[in-house]
């Protein structure tokens, strides 16, 4: 299945789920309501014309400093491009940040047996960072969930053992939020001198 | 060596002589690094020339300790625990560059440089260091134990510069 079937199908099993969707050179992403991610999912894994059996990613994104902050100084001189090169046409730029909520979870998924792969994208708010844990579908979604959670501080509705797995228990905060010090450190030996 | 006798300091120097040639390694390997290690410990470099050739997975076995690769601040508690263990007289080197100073990681995780934690004897930077500077810095140990006291007694590390925050 191509990119914009694979988004038709879940438009047409969801019409009331479904916020935006956009391609971008070949990758389909959907970009869902909060509530319907675990039908959604479901839908994904079990629908014969799908079967996204491989959770590859769950990651998460803050926004809440997009475009307001100037690019670091390394990139401006590094000669690291920071926009794709105007030789290659881009018919269907990123249309943006999906919404105004501060955090969009981002999925993964693969079909192993067909062989397409589909991103969705769930915009979270601040104040109610939390959604449904897709480890009752995709076991491998138990140690991701864990990592958005060390790392974003997003909770996970159902999760069987959700625990900090990168940093240490005794770590207060969540570093790849926006609002992380980016000097603060918390170690646990005292330095010496 | 005005504070010794002719007959201590000769007999410091033959404890030197047999210490650095019987080095046993505790490699504390991490990351990257320890491919550069592996190849320094083969044949085609051969750290056996110079009596560093028996790594021991004891730290109580071990009078070195080679902490290669990034430490995180998660690990650097093992890191110490390692070093409290092993007997004296022991040595410290910093392979790479992340041991030295952290590297390019300024961040959350990282030990900004193992002398935060312990003292180090021999800094090997480098990203990660060739052989021949792993060499070269067992070299440099070799002669920092030969001229050592036998009692083991070391001068003090000096003090690390003051890090100025931009």
């Amino acid at each position: 299945m191509n990119a914009s079937s694979l988004v038709g199908s879940v438009r047409d099993h969801f019409p009331e789920a479904v916020m935006s969707s956009h391609i971008y050179r070949g990758d389909a992403t959907v970009v869902l309501r909060r509530k319907f991610l675990i039908d959604v999912a479901q839908f994904l894994k079990e629908d014969p014309a799908l079967r996204m059996n491989y959770l590859i990613d769950v990651t998460a994104v803050d926004y809440s400093t997009f475009g307001k902050r100037p690019a670091p100084a390394f990139f401006a001189s590094s000669g690291v491009a920071a926009s794709p090169s105007p030789q290659i046409p881009d018919e269907d730029p990123w249309p943006g940040p999906p919404g105004q909520s501060r955090f969009a979870v981002v999925y993964h998924f693969y079909s192993m047996t067909l062989k397409h792969r589909l991103r969705l994208v769930v915009p979270v708010e601040e104040d109610v960072a939390e959604l449904d844990s897709l480890t009752s579908l995709w076991p491998g979604a138990n140690w991701l969930e864990r990592e958005v959670w060390d790392m974003f501080g997003i909770t996970f509705r159902g999760h069987p053992d959700l625990k900090r797995i990168l940093m240490y228990e005794e770590f207060e905060g969540h570093p790849l939020r926006k609002d992380y010090p980016v000097n603060k450190r918390q170690p646990l030996v005292e330095p010496i001198n | 060596m005005s504070d010794t006798s002719f007959f201590t300091s000769r007999l410091d120097e033959a404890l030197g002589w047999a210490r650095k040639y019987s080095i046993f390694q505790y490699p504390f390997v991490t990351a990257c690094c320890g491919m550069e290690y592996m190849a320094t410990a083969c044949s085609h470099y051969d750290v056996d020339r110079f009596g560093a050739g028996l790594p021991r997975f004891s730290p109580r076995q071990a009078d070195v300790l080679f902490v290669v690769g990034t430490i995180s601040q998660k690990i650097a508690p093992v890191l110490k625990r390692i070093y409290n263990q092993m007997a004296e007289p022991k040595w410290v080197v910093a392979f790479g560059v992340c041991t030295c100073t952290g590297g390019f990681y300024d961040n959350y995780a990282t030990v900004m440089g193992i002398d935060t934690l312990l003292p180090v004897d021999v800094y090997i930077p480098g990203c990660p260091p060739r052989p021949e500077m792993v060499l070269d810095g067992l070299m440099k140990l070799q002669d920092k134990i030969q001229r050592q006291h036998s009692t083991g007694r070391q001068s003090a590390p000096e003090p690390r510069p003051e890090i100025l925050q931009p």
